[in-house]
């Protein structure tokens, strides 16, 4: 751990400008390294993930350093240069307190959960998914590309959905996983359509373009349609109302995560966004009615419902929509004063709904219930808990001295002053006070409920104080809870002030940190919610009747469950309608909409079907080939239930293709086609034995009028298509490449030229493709036994000699030669017909007709009898051949080429493509092998039966 | 010469193509139908051979090597199946 973190240390001391962006891949990195250290054990895991969130932590210290000056660092990397696409980071003061949050209470959450985590949970995969998370988190607080931001937005929830759904196991995890993956993709979505718009606007994503641009922003047509969009991806993600009741629901994941992700930082998200983009956006009535508008909603209904909430998490859940909705609100307001005191709220409340997510998970840890009813007199048990407790709750109450209070009071004073302003006269301010007073309650009741208030009833273990170190990341809040509280101008002012300039874009307004204000009309508000809250908790009895009878009326979970019902099933009645018509059905379907919109798209143009080229002279040997083509064609067509003769006469149609192509200059196709050819005939021989000889007519009559039309006027259709476009002159790439070949890649084949050079990527693809499917059908093949048939289509018995005499002697004599012609062909690949996709068909089918010939029993004394080998050598000499060109400082797959003369041999055309040719080879024959010999296998167990059942056959 | 030989030639595989084709069709049995596709093999050689000298190209000489190769791995695996049914055993 030590050495790694030394390593790099010393990027960060080199490649200083990369910081930022080292400081988001580190989690990243650190997530897999974890996953994979935790079997190590949980003590280590922890360390290991401790360490990774320190290491990021260190990487961001200049650039925060430099943040306290007013300096906004910007850090790019060349991404997609001909896109225009870089990966910009920034951090600026805001992105610093973000930063700090999202790693500070990052460690405290790691410490917390590796003592909160029972033995049987993995640690290990806890700790990757929260990685992950604090990784894209990093990347939307210190994004400077609007679209790079919302692609670390998509990874949070991503992120989130893992980590609510932890426990995998438990159906309220998965659904509440679901629910808020399904609520903040959809804000996503939403979101990404604003920026579009936003792009579009000011005609940059770029952050530091975008926040200079709010004049031309608020003055632009599209600007509501804008806002509104950007919005439903903030208030999705921060819960606000009606959003938010995703997030009760994601209280189903574990504890710290809660603590982390659902109070401190990810629901911090949309807030975030809002504090971003607030020079951008705000300033207009449309953003105060909406964010403010929304905001009071939400803070009213947070606070109300939080108080009848019986479960710990349940009542913090809605206490943390109210306080998001709070700072919703003030950034609604406006006013700079009203954003500084929004951002001051973002880092009270972080700090202290972290701390009491997490004494309420050591409540529950220690109690094995999170029932409020059930949980009673706690102090006895806990009493060094307790305090703590009840501290950070009186915080988010808002009682003097702790940190809750000075923001809560900057908050009463801003809606005080707006509502001047806003002329809703009264109604705000009575809005937020009524708020202030549930919030008390609630609190109140967090503290009497738990603490208080008679004996524990029922409880399923019982309670003792916790291990020592599961209780100091709550003690360290707390204690900065306190700290804030009484010296708010020492401690967090310097951290407030860069990080409201840096939403404010601006100068800081006048404002002063301090406990005592003097009467004003915010520390009135603040009595009254106290009081009123102490009375409203004294008379909750009627209160609790009340909402009982009233519950389960309006859910809007229930709601979303029914809507997301009704799409489910539409969407299962569209798809039921068209599966029940059968492929048949499907295919005429697909078919006959082609040909209509194919007859639309011709009888409608201008321009007649035959074009300007001459055409080519007809020799009779071309004919004839043409009309036995047809004649095989039909055959096939007429004979199809006959399976044997039909896959015979598709043997002729492939040779006449094959000698179709060698007449139009394509020789490389022709070589392929017949190595193809064969393979074709062994597989569907392979397959037929268990078939039965003959299909039944199933359709009718009509049917088959009906399909037949539909075939011959598609195929005309086909046919009318390609005269047209080969009646044309066509100006292809077929010439650059023809100019290129040799300069480029030393080659005079330019088809193989294509393939291991200028298009190797695609190669490199497509035998990685290959090699995957042949170990797929090899995996399903295995323990495939199928039962044979006994006798022939005409019924006779099969003949016993299971191998001919001279057929396997001539099989043995053709080998040497088969792969002499292979090699031949492999060789001469990059300048003449051939190459190594060829090469390989033709071992395969050479190596296949010993199978055939000898038997698998004397082939596989000769040869492996898995080939998996091969096909990753194969893979890895086309890998490291594509490396290699990394080591001359060229792109992946650049090929060299020269022309070494050897004594006897003479000129010998060599090229780096070769050696990627011969990964091709390799890959080709071990699939093709591996497909084959395996399915012939399949058959062999029941011919053993057979014999065993017969008695010992003899040759 | 050589042109009418070639003439000839390609006349003279072509009836042979195009009676084998016949007899691919026509069967009846399936033996008679895989000698037929064997038989077109053969005479595709013989086309790709008078064409390499037709054009005096040796390109078409390993299309028909790999015919040559091919058509006859092909033809054992379809008579091997006739014979036994299973053909990797």
């Amino acid at each position: 751990m030590s050495r790694w973190r030394d390593e790099k240390a010393s990027i960060f001391g080199d490649n200083s400008e990369m910081n930022l962006f080292l400081a988001v891949l580190m989690p990243f990195l650190g997530a897999v390294l974890v996953a994979l250290a935790s079997r190590r054990g949980r003590a280590f895991a922890a360390w290991c993930t401790g360490g990774v969130a320190l290491l990021s932590l260190f990487l961001l210290l200049p650039a925060m350093a430099a943040s306290f000056d007013g300096t906004t660092t910007i850090q790019r990397l060349t991404w997609i240069p001909a896109a225009g696409l870089d990966l910009a980071f920034r951090l600026d003061g805001l992105g610093l307190l973000f930063a700090l949050l999202i790693l500070g209470i990052g460690l405290l959450v790691i410490l917390y959960a590796h003592y909160y985590l029972s033995a049987e949970d993995s640690l290990g995969r806890l700790y990757a998914y929260l990685l992950l998370f604090m990784g894209s988190m990093l990347g939307v607080v210190l994004s400077e590309n609007l679209i790079q931001l919302l692609i670390f937005w998509e990874l949070t929830s991503l992120s989130s959905f893992l980590l609510i759904a932890y426990w995998r196991k438990r159906e309220a995890a998965r659904r509440g996983a679901r629910l808020a993956l399904t609520i903040t993709g959809a804000g996503g979505l939403a979101l990404l359509a604003g920026f579009l718009l936003l792009g579009e606007m000011v005609g940059s994503y770029d952050l530091s373009v975008v926040l200079a641009s709010g004049d031309i922003i608020r003055a632009h047509p599209l600007y509501v349609p804008t806002l509104v969009l950007i919005l439903l991806g903030a208030f999705t993600k921060s819960a606000q109302f009606p959003f938010h009741f995703w997030l009760p629901h994601a209280m189903a994941a574990p504890t710290p995560v809660s603590a982390y992700l659902h109070s401190a930082t990810m629901v911090k998200a949309g807030v975030f966004l809002l504090a971003r983009l607030f020079p951008a956006l705000s300033g207009t009535p449309e953003w105060t009615w909406l964010v403010g508008g929304v905001g009071v909603a939400t803070l009213l209904v947070g606070a109300v419902v939080a108080l009848f909430k019986h479960d710990l998490k349940g009542l913090l859940a809605y206490s943390t929509i109210s306080h998001l909705g709070l700072i919703t609100a003030l950034f609604g307001i406006g006013t700079p004063l009203a954003a500084v005191a929004g951002v001051f709220h973002i880092i009270n409340h972080a700090i202290f709904k972290a701390g009491l997510f997490m004494a309420a998970g050591i409540i529950d840890h220690e109690c094995g219930t999170r029932d409020m009813r059930r949980i009673n007199g706690m102090w006895h048990y806990m009493p060094h808990t307790a305090v703590l407790a009840m501290v950070a709750s009186a915080a988010m109450a808002g009682v003097p001295l702790l940190n809750g209070f000075l923001s809560k009071e900057m908050f009463f004073a801003e809606a005080h002053a707006a509502a001047a302003d806003w002329r809703v006269g009264i109604f705000l301010p009575a809005a937020v006070t009524v708020a202030g007073i549930f919030a008390v309650a609630y609190s109140l009741r967090f503290i009497h409920d738990v603490f208080f208030n008679g004996e524990p009833i029922d409880l399923p273990k019982t309670p003792h104080e916790p291990p020592r170190w599961m209780k100091v990341p709550v003690e360290i809040i707390v204690v900065l809870c306190v700290l804030v509280g009484i010296f708010p101008a020492q401690t967090v002012e310097p951290l407030l002030a860069v990080a409201a300039s840096a939403v404010l874009q601006g100068p800081l307004p006048e404002h002063n940190l301090a406990l005592w204000h003097g009467f004003n009309p915010a520390l009135w508000m603040s009595v009254i919610a106290l009081i009123g809250g102490v009375l409203l908790y004294l008379g909750r009895k009627p209160l609790f009747v009340l909402h009982d009878r009233l519950s389960g009326r309006l859910d809007a979970r229930a709601i979303y469950e029914h809507g997301l019902r009704t799409i489910i099933d539409f969407a299962r009645r569209v798809l039921m309608r068209l599966e029940a018509i059968g492929l048949q059905h499907q295919a005429a379907v697909l078919i006959l909409a082609a040909l209509i919109l194919g007859s639309a798209g011709m009888l409608g143009a201008a321009s007649p079907l035959t074009g300007s080229r001459s055409l080519l002279p007809v020799d009779g040997v071309s004919l004839l080939a043409v009309l036995t083509l047809i004649g095989a064609t039909l055959a096939v067509t007429v004979l199809h239930r006959q399976r044997l003769t039909a896959l015979i006469i598709v043997g002729a149609v492939g040779l006449i293709v094959a000698l179709a192509f060698i007449k139009f200059s394509a020789p490389d196709l022709a070589l392929t086609q017949l190595s193809v050819e064969v393979v074709t005939i062994v597989l569907l021989l392979l397959a037929l034995y268990f078939l039965p000889p003959e299909t039944p007519a199933e359709s009718s009559k009509s049917r088959r009028w009906r399909d037949g039309t539909l075939a011959v006027l598609a195929g005309g259709g086909a046919a009318a298509l390609a005269w047209a476009v080969l009646t044309r002159p066509a100006n292809s790439i077929a010439g650059w490449f023809l100019d290129n070949s040799v300069t480029g890649g030393g080659g005079t084949n330019v088809v193989n030229v294509i393939l291991v050079d200028f298009r190797g990527f695609d190669t490199f693809g497509e035998i990685t493709v290959l090699a995957i499917a042949a170990l797929g059908i090899f995996a399903l093949l295995e323990n495939l036994r199928l039962i044979a048939p006994r006798r022939d289509v005409a019924g006779r018995r099969w003949d016993s000699d299971v191998h001919p005499l001279i057929m396997a002697t001539f099989a043995r004599l053709l080998l040497p030669l088969a792969l002499l012609v292979s090699v031949f062909i492999f060789v001469r690949g990059h300048n003449l017909p051939g190459g190594g996709f060829i090469a390989g068909l033709i071992t395969a089918i050479a190596l296949i007709m010993q199978y055939l010939a000898n038997g698998v029993t004397w082939t596989h004394a000769r040869l492996p009898a898995h080939t998996h080998p091969w096909i990753a050598a194969g893979l890895v000499i086309a890998l490291l051949t594509g490396v290699a060109s990394w080591l001359f400082g060229r792109p992946f797959l650049t090929s060299a080429f020269g022309h070494p003369s050897l004594p006897l041999i003479g000129e010998l055309p060599l090229a780096s493509a070769m050696a990627f040719d011969l990964g091709v080879y390799l890959v080709v024959v071990g699939a093709t092998l591996l497909i084959l010999i395996n399915l012939g296998m399949a058959h062999s167990v029941s011919h053993e039966d057979e014999h065993a059942k017969e008695g010992p056959w003899k040759p | 010469m050589l042109n009418f030989a070639l003439t000839l030639a390609f006349a003279l595989v072509a009836t042979a193509f195009a009676m084998s084709f016949f007899r691919l069709i026509k069967g009846p049995s399936a033996p008679d139908r895989i000698l037929a596709l064997d038989t077109l093999y053969i005479n595709a050689i013989a086309l790709l051979v008078l064409f390499g000298i037709q054009l005096a190209s040796p390109l078409y000489f390993e299309a028909a090597l790999l015919i040559a190769l091919m058509g006859f791995v092909g033809t054992v695996a379809l008579a091997k199946f006739l014979l036994r049914g299973d053909i990797i055993e």
